[in-house]
């Protein structure tokens, strides 16, 4: 059995469901995130592993042991907060310390495994500080030492770095991310940032109106997303709705324009509408002699963002965008101009819904 | 290295400020003006004759007999009760309302209700004297409602078993009556400021709700804790009406005996009674003062 299983979990509130059929396992080391827009139910679901919200249906176990009705104080799990939640009134050897303080460890214990966390969070300095002193980058790493001075079975964070400015996200993230390895713990990170999900976890859990869309390692999410609402949020990717032609040779049209698909569609008969994906940088200009997947676009937008140019086509009825690497012999053309371009059959993506 | 010995050798003579236009007077005092006004007029001023009028004899010399009059034991033994009640009724109602304000705000009342009774609280808060008296004397009284529905229906004799509203421990019920919603009104807000996330770090951590609240919540409200029971303890410490017209003068409190010196008949003694009120002055100042030095150790945290 893995080592922490949330089983068929959902959670209703009087206004509204947080959480539904919510199937998950995680082994043990395992670094997963959480991933969905506003209001999908990460942190709902995160606070029933922390027991700050019980499930109304299911059960959650963690190293073999149902811990679905023990309470918060009895759980061993860390938790980091999005607000630091570092206790004012203490300094942060206090703070950090403060777990095994309430567990009644020797003073001497306390004060070498504080030291230990200290040095962790490369915070040696900051030991008599008090959380007002501290900017919030290292606020939030005290409170990721205090979590994990107690040496916690799962640790667990509720979107830890949105309060921060972007470049300290994105050292701090790494800095979590060296931290989990070094210590061989099981974590789970909620997030809504695709990138930030995509960067740091061996395995993502992208969720949307309090059900999971997909779960998948980052190079699946990204590469193979099954769903439409997944393609759409991570990355932005072209949707499009097309009608089946030949489903065992994989064709379909898109108002009118014929594309070849690697993905399967034997499932399918000719003449069922399917949604497609495409990523923008698997689009390109046509090259010699392209003959399959090639179709023409108008040319509405042109943007640089930094080493991408992204250029919005129009295709038919639908809005595409296409990036291309920003190198200084490119030739691009001007908005109103229309251009061929192509993909590959293994860049257009069937999604299951 | 260059560059930090020039900056050294030039210490001497100051940089002249960067800016050579001049700023245009600022009129921004203009605003406090009034305030200024209103504390010299009707702080300032009243303090100051207070503090001559103590040392004047009725003739306007100057004197310390007023003063010495003050270290009689009637006075003193004044001026201990009026401490000891004021004390009393500061830390009790600022106990007590500190629970009832925290179960209105952890106890998930509707919003309504909760709105309603902080209104109820403001107005309690300010009914004092001789209307509070009256309500008292009709509940509490020998022959007050309730005294005579516990005596008749419950068979309970309030003032059999010793109880009187008359005496020291009447007037702190009467007093509570006051000091309860005061405390409530002012100790909600910060009770609302301890953030959910520290409780439920805390009990992340293993701690109890009661670890919580003796690690965590009582040091955090702490500064503001004692804030409050100050205000409490000048509450009931300057109080008059209510105590006058409750036990007419049978308890001796510094307010009663000011009133009596500077308007009464029989004792008329202007004179004394500013001595009276100086020495008010002074214990309220003391209490200030330890005040202060215990707000500033309970916000240690924030010194540094
Ligand atoms: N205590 C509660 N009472 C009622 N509804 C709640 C409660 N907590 C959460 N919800 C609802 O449950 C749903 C999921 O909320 P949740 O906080 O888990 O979202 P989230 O994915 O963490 O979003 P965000 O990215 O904004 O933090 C939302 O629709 C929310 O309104
Ligand atoms: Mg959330």
């Amino acid at each position: 059995m893995s080592f922490l299983v949330l089983e068929d979990i959902s959670k209703v509130f009087p206004t509204a469901v947080g959480v539904e059929k919510f199937d998950l396992s995680v082994e043990r080391g395992e670094f997963i995130s959480f991933l969905g827009p506003s209001g999908c139910g990460k942190t709902t679901t995160l606070r029933m592993v922390a027991g700050f919200e019980s499930p109304t249906t299911g059960r959650i176990i963690l190293n073999g042991e149902d811990i679905t009705d023990r309470p918060p104080n009895q759980r061993n799990v860390g938790m980091v907060f999005q607000s630091y939640a570092l206790f004012p009134n203490m300094t942060v050897a206090q703070n950090i310390g403060f777990g095994l303080k309430i567990r009644k460890e020797p003073e001497s214990a306390i004060k070498q495994r504080v030291a230990e966390m200290l040095a962790l969070i490369h915070l040696e300095q900051k030991g008599n500080s008090f959380p007002h002193q501290l900017s919030g980058g290292q606020q939030q790493r005290v409170a990721l030492a205090r979590a994990l001075a107690i040496r916690p079975q799962v640790l667990l964070l509720d979107e830890p770095l949105s309060a921060l400015d972007a470049k300290i996200r994105v050292s701090l993230r790494a800095e979590i991310r060296a931290i989990q390895r070094q210590l061989g713990i099981t974590a789970i990170y909620v997030t809504h940032d695709q990138e930030e999900a995509l960067s740091i976890s061996d395995r993502i859990v992208v969720m949307h109106e309090g059900k999971i869309e997909q779960v998948g390692t980052p190079f699946e999410i990204y590469n193979f997303p099954t769903t439409r609402f997944v393609a759409n949020f991570v990355g932005s990717l072209n949707t499009a709705e097309v009608e089946v032609m030949d489903p065992s040779a994989g064709i379909v049209a898109m108002n009118g324009i014929r594309l070849t698909s690697a993905s399967d569609l034997k499932e399918k008969r000719k003449g069922d509408k399917v949604m497609i994906a495409i990523r923008p940088e698997r689009i390109g200009f046509i090259a010699e002699g392209e003959k399959e997947n090639v179709f023409d676009g108008k040319v509405e937008n042109i943007t640089f963002l930094g080493s991408v140019v992204r250029i919005q086509l129009r295709v038919g009825g639908t809005v595409f965008n296409m990036d291309t690497f920003n190198r200084p012999s490119l030739q691009l053309p001007q908005t109103g101009d229309t251009v061929r371009v192509t993909c590959s059959s293994k860049a257009v993506l069937v999604l299951s819904e | 290295m260059s560059n930090n010995a020039r900056v050294v050798a030039s210490g001497g003579n100051r940089p002249k400020p960067p800016s050579i236009r001049k700023s245009p007077p600022s009129f921004a005092w203009l605003g406090v003006l009034p305030f200024l006004v209103f504390v010299v007029l009707f702080l300032f001023l009243p303090s100051l004759s207070l503090f001559v009028g103590g040392f004047q004899d009725a003739k306007g010399n100057f004197t310390l007999e007023n003063i010495r009059g003050l270290f009689t034991p009637f006075i003193l033994n004044a001026y201990w009760v009026t401490i000891k009640i004021s004390f009393t009724t500061a830390v009790m109602g600022g106990i007590v309302g500190f629970f009832l304000a925290y179960a209105l705000v952890a106890g998930g009342v509707p919003n309504w209700v909760r709105s309603s009774l902080m209104t109820f609280c403001g107005v309690a808060s300010n009914f004092a004297g001789v209307p509070l008296a009256q309500a008292f004397i009709f509940t509490l009284g020998r022959v007050g409602l309730l005294t005579v529905f516990l005596k008749e229906a419950l068979n309970i004799d309030l003032y059999g078993q010793g109880f009187n509203l008359y005496s020291f421990w009447g007037l702190s019920v009467t007093y509570l009556y006051f000091q309860l919603p005061l405390m409530v009104l002012i100790i909600t807000p910060p009770i609302e400021g301890l953030r959910r996330e520290w409780r439920e770090a805390a009990e992340n951590l293993g701690a109890t709700p009661s670890q919580y609240w003796w690690h965590i919540g009582i040091p955090v409200l702490m500064p503001s804790l004692l804030g409050s029971m100050i205000l409490l303890f000048g509450n009931a410490f300057g109080a008059y009406a209510t105590a006058l017209s409750l036990t007419g003068g049978l308890i001796n409190l510094v307010t009663i005996l000011i009133g009596s010196q500077i308007k009464g008949d029989v004792l008329h003694n202007p004179n004394l009674g500013y001595a009276l009120a100086f020495g008010m002055v002074v214990v309220m100042a003391v209490i200030m003062s330890i005040y202060y030095a215990l707000r500033r150790r309970s916000e240690y945290w924030l010194k540094q």
